[in-house]
């Protein structure tokens, strides 16, 4: 299956929904520590990531682990790892680039996105679809079209100022707000 | 499980800290969150008690979901005896706290006592520590939630702390977590402050067992899809809050310039719209964001883009805020309402109640009753905006006279000013009202006058009574999960019905803060949102503990009743001006000048108001003074009260 996990950082909102839904589906508790899918937070300046497990093709866990305990799912391309075989030595935590893999603290094993067999709960749940389950070439296809957009309303805009922002014409007699609601001149029987 | 979380009890004095269970015949008469506080604060108060004596417990809690998998479960209360009011001091904030809370192993905190020097409380898997805080003494609420981060080296500590505000005893200062959210009414931040307490810092990786977890996750989709169908709330993930105001501003429901008027002019700069363009411009098209587990994403993200504060990032505004910085002050500029915005956020202080205050104050000094010497010098008239950031700095630091006396809250400045002062001050129990106008909505302005906390739109106001929705869908909403068969109307500005519309938004709002769960979730805006008959299901399958509707409501019943003890037992009376269920004369006395045609000339009819308020007594069960009857309290099991089982 080609479908991946892919994340729109730009549209999460922070509110950690995907971590909530993500401990109880695989866990059966609430613990946003036994989530798969973290959000990575920078408060001060308002900016969410959610990092997952991109499901690497040239994995660096299952390349790293010394007792070939991870190995990829026929069906769902996602890796697995098989606890019988893993010594919980911890290197695919260490060589991880995105931290996609944790350590459940309670069961001392690590654990990783299993894309809850073909029908991952976070993007179920995601209102804004800051994560989707996508297949690569149409993910493709849209990152084109949305470029191609681009260019096509920079040409557009070719021989004027390009302007990032349309500022509406904004009517400021007193007789109109701004979304043509009347608003009613002050009474004269006031003060 | 849920209800394996603990509750502790803190002595700052002594440093002793206790950690008990919470019984489970405790959970099934107060559920939670603010029921359960409520409980707490008529047990543990002392009657009488200082607000700002060691006596007044400060009572932390996340209700019964709070971290379950049940949709935004964020909401964390906070109650004391309110330094401001005298009476119940509630709030309730939203963010990250209480979940990390209930992670480490807590759901309700008392807090008693007075610490010698500032500290910290540090809330890990099960454990409190009291810590030094003398170097976070003096920080803002954000300063001093990343330095608490440093250093206890946790980026993911969440803390609910004071700023500057409640360090200086503002008797309206907030309790803040995140950014923006934050306890902000009855002052909670200043008795954290009376009790040399800056932050209670949390951490938790302990699980919540959830009963049954596929259920509760099936279920939980069903919700969520319910909520963000509502079209209010896809109005408030785009706009967040201000678009009530923008809507309220048309119709003439806006409170402008200390009550004078009804209806802001050429609000153009600040109206919701217009805001969301400086967002988008600052942040980017996906400005909104949210509070744990909720698809609402009411909030939205900014920069300041001019002044003094240019480049700052902060969250809102919130309605109150654009009331408490545009409309009441009748300033136009959108600098002054996210500079005045980020400004209370820093400080840690009650947007709505500061801006309230100011506004009188303006109103004052054009009435000549302030001059230039209270002021220091400073035109405090209305539109004058670097005056109104002038009065946010001085009330915050308690610098010059007018700042101090401003800071000691609403009714004792109008002791202190003297002259007729109080009469324009637009309080009930001692806290300001919001910036909306009620003159117009006999319902609304019912719930403003007997909300438990005070004047307040979200302990019992009937907001979906706007909307005019047909008789039959109001009586389905109303008559459940007690039957009710006596007159509703669709009609806004008639006072039939309201009474038991405001009774059953009480205890749906009460039921609401028990389970700890936002009010965007029920039935406040969005007319098809969740409320008792819904409930029972979530609660169930996250927690395993059954409630029918009926029970839940009697539940609220039992709590609202508890809160209204304690507000008797420190002295409301019912026709008390500063600590009554009364409105300012001005409600009746002056009519709208602005608005609408169904607003225009409206004001409350005294004679009516009255019927009104004995009719809200008689469904509660309550004597024509507002006192609980023999027979309520033993429905309701508080006869024997307090019983001092927690």
């Amino acid at each position: 299956m080609d479908k991946f996990l892919t994340v729109y950082a730009d549209k999460c909102t922070g509110c950690r929904l995907c971590e909530q839904v993500c401990s109880v589906m695989h866990e059966g508790v609430s613990n946003a520590a036994k989530s798969r899918i973290q959000i990575v937070k920078w408060e001060a300046e308002g900016r969410y990531i959610p990092m997952i497990c991109q499901q690497c093709e040239d994995a660096p866990c299952q390349n790293v682990c010394p007792v070939g305990a991870i190995s990829r799912d026929k069906d769902y391309g996602f890796l697995n790892v098989n606890y019988e075989v893993c010594i919980g030595c911890r290197s695919c935590i260490n060589i991880c680039p995105f931290g996609a893999m944790n350590y459940n603290q309670t069961t001392h094993r690590v654990f990783k996105c299993d894309l809850c067999g073909g029908d991952p709960q976070c993007v179920r749940f995601c209102e804004v679809k800051a994560v989707d389950f996508v297949a690569s070439t149409v993910l493709s296809a849209q990152k084109k079209r949305e470029g191609a957009t681009r260019q096509s309303e920079a040409k557009k805009n070719t021989g004027r100022r390009r302007r990032t922002r349309i500022i509406p014409n904004r009517d400021t007699s007193p007789t109109k707000g701004r979304r043509g609601f009347k608003i009613p001149p002050p009474l004269v029987i006031a003060v | 499980m849920a209800l394996d979380r603990k509750i502790a009890y803190i002595d700052l004095t002594t440093g002793k800290i206790e950690i008990k269970p919470i019984p489970l015949d405790v959970r099934k008469k107060f559920i939670g969150g603010r029921g359960l506080d409520a409980y707490l604060l008529y047990n543990h108060a002392p009657k009488g008690c200082d607000p700002l004596g060691p006596d007044n417990p400060l009572l932390i809690s996340g209700g019964i979901l709070t971290a379950t998998c049940a949709s935004a479960t964020a909401r964390t209360h906070i109650m004391a005896k309110s330094p401001l009011t005298g009476l119940l001091g509630s709030c309730n904030m939203g963010g990250f706290f209480a979940p990390e809370m209930a992670w480490a192993g807590f759901h309700h905190l008392v807090i008693k006592g007075k610490a010698e020097k500032p500290v910290y409380l540090w809330i890990h898997n099960g454990e409190i520590e009291i810590r030094d805080a003398s170097g976070l003494w003096g920080k803002s609420s954000t300063d001093t939630q990343w330095a608490i981060r440093k250093e206890l080296g946790d980026e993911d500590i969440k803390s609910a702390v004071i700023g500057q505000a409640g360090e200086n005893l503002v008797r309206y200062a907030c309790v803040m977590t995140g950014i923006k959210n934050s306890g902000g009414r009855t002052g909670m931040g200043c008795v954290m402050g009376s009790k040399n307490l800056k932050a209670v810092a949390a951490r938790g990786t302990m699980d919540i067992k959830i009963a049954h977890p596929i259920d509760a996750l099936e279920h939980n989709k069903k919700f969520i899809d319910q909520i963000t169908s509502a079209k209010v709330n896809k109005t408030q993930g785009t706009l967040g809050t201000p678009f009530i105001w923008g809507a309220t501003n048309c119709w003439g429901g806006v409170r402008t310039r200390n009550f004078q008027y009804n209806q802001m002019e050429y609000a153009d700069e600040i109206e919701p719209e217009a805001i969301d363009d400086i967002a988008t411009e600052t942040i980017g098209p996906h400005h909104m964001t949210g509070c744990f587990g909720c698809q609402v994403h009411c909030r939205a993200q900014y920069k300041i883009q001019t002044g003094l504060y240019a480049g700052r990032y902060d969250e809102g505004p919130e309605y109150t805020s654009l009331g408490a910085f545009g409309g009441e002050p009748d300033c136009k500029k959108a600098e002054t309402v996210l500079t005045g915005n980020h400004l209370v956020n820093q400080y840690g202080v009650d947007n709505l109640e500061i801006g309230s205050m100011i506004s009188w104050a303006m109103e004052l000094y054009e009435l000549g009753i302030l001059t230039n010497k209270e002021t220091d010098g400073l035109e405090l008239r209305f539109g004058n905006d670097e005056a109104l950031l002038e009065m946010v700095h001085r009330i915050c630091n308690r610098t010059g006279w007018l700042g101090n006396v401003l800071a000691d809250g609403g009714i004792p400045a109008s002791e202190q000013i003297g002259k007729n002062s109080f009469d324009y001050l637009i309080q009930v129990k001692g806290m300001n009202n919001l910036h909306s106008d009620e003159r117009a909505t006999p319902g609304l302005a019912l719930n403003v006058a007997t909300a438990s906390r005070g004047s307040d739109h979200l302990r019992s106001r009937s907001a979906i009574d706007l909307y005019h929705l047909p008789e039959n869908v109001l009586r389905k909403i109303y008559s459940s999960p007690v039957p009710y068969d006596g007159p509703l109307s669709s009609e806004h500005t008639e006072y039939i019905g309201k009474p038991w519309q405001v009774f059953w938004q009480e205890n749906c709002y009460m039921a609401v803060d028990c389970l700890g769960i936002c009010k965007y979730h029920t039935v406040f805006l969005g007319a098809t949102l969740p409320n008792f008959e819904d409930w029972p299901k979530v609660i169930y399958y996250n927690t395993g503990l059954g409630f029918t509707p009926k029970e839940i409501w009697d539940v609220a019943e039992r709590c609202n009743n508890i809160e209204r003890l304690f507000n008797l037992r420190e002295g409301l009376t019912r026709n008390d001006l500063k600590k009554g269920d009364t409105l300012n004369h001005r409600y009746f006395d002056e009519p709208c000048r602005r608005g609408a045609p169904d607003v225009i000339g409206a004001r409350i009819d005294r004679e009516k108001f009255k019927v009104m308020l004995d009719e809200f007594y008689e469904h509660h069960g309550w004597d024509k003074n507002g006192v609980p009857t023999p027979d309520t309290l033993e429905r309701l099991g508080l006869d024997k009260e307090p019983t001092h089982l927690l």
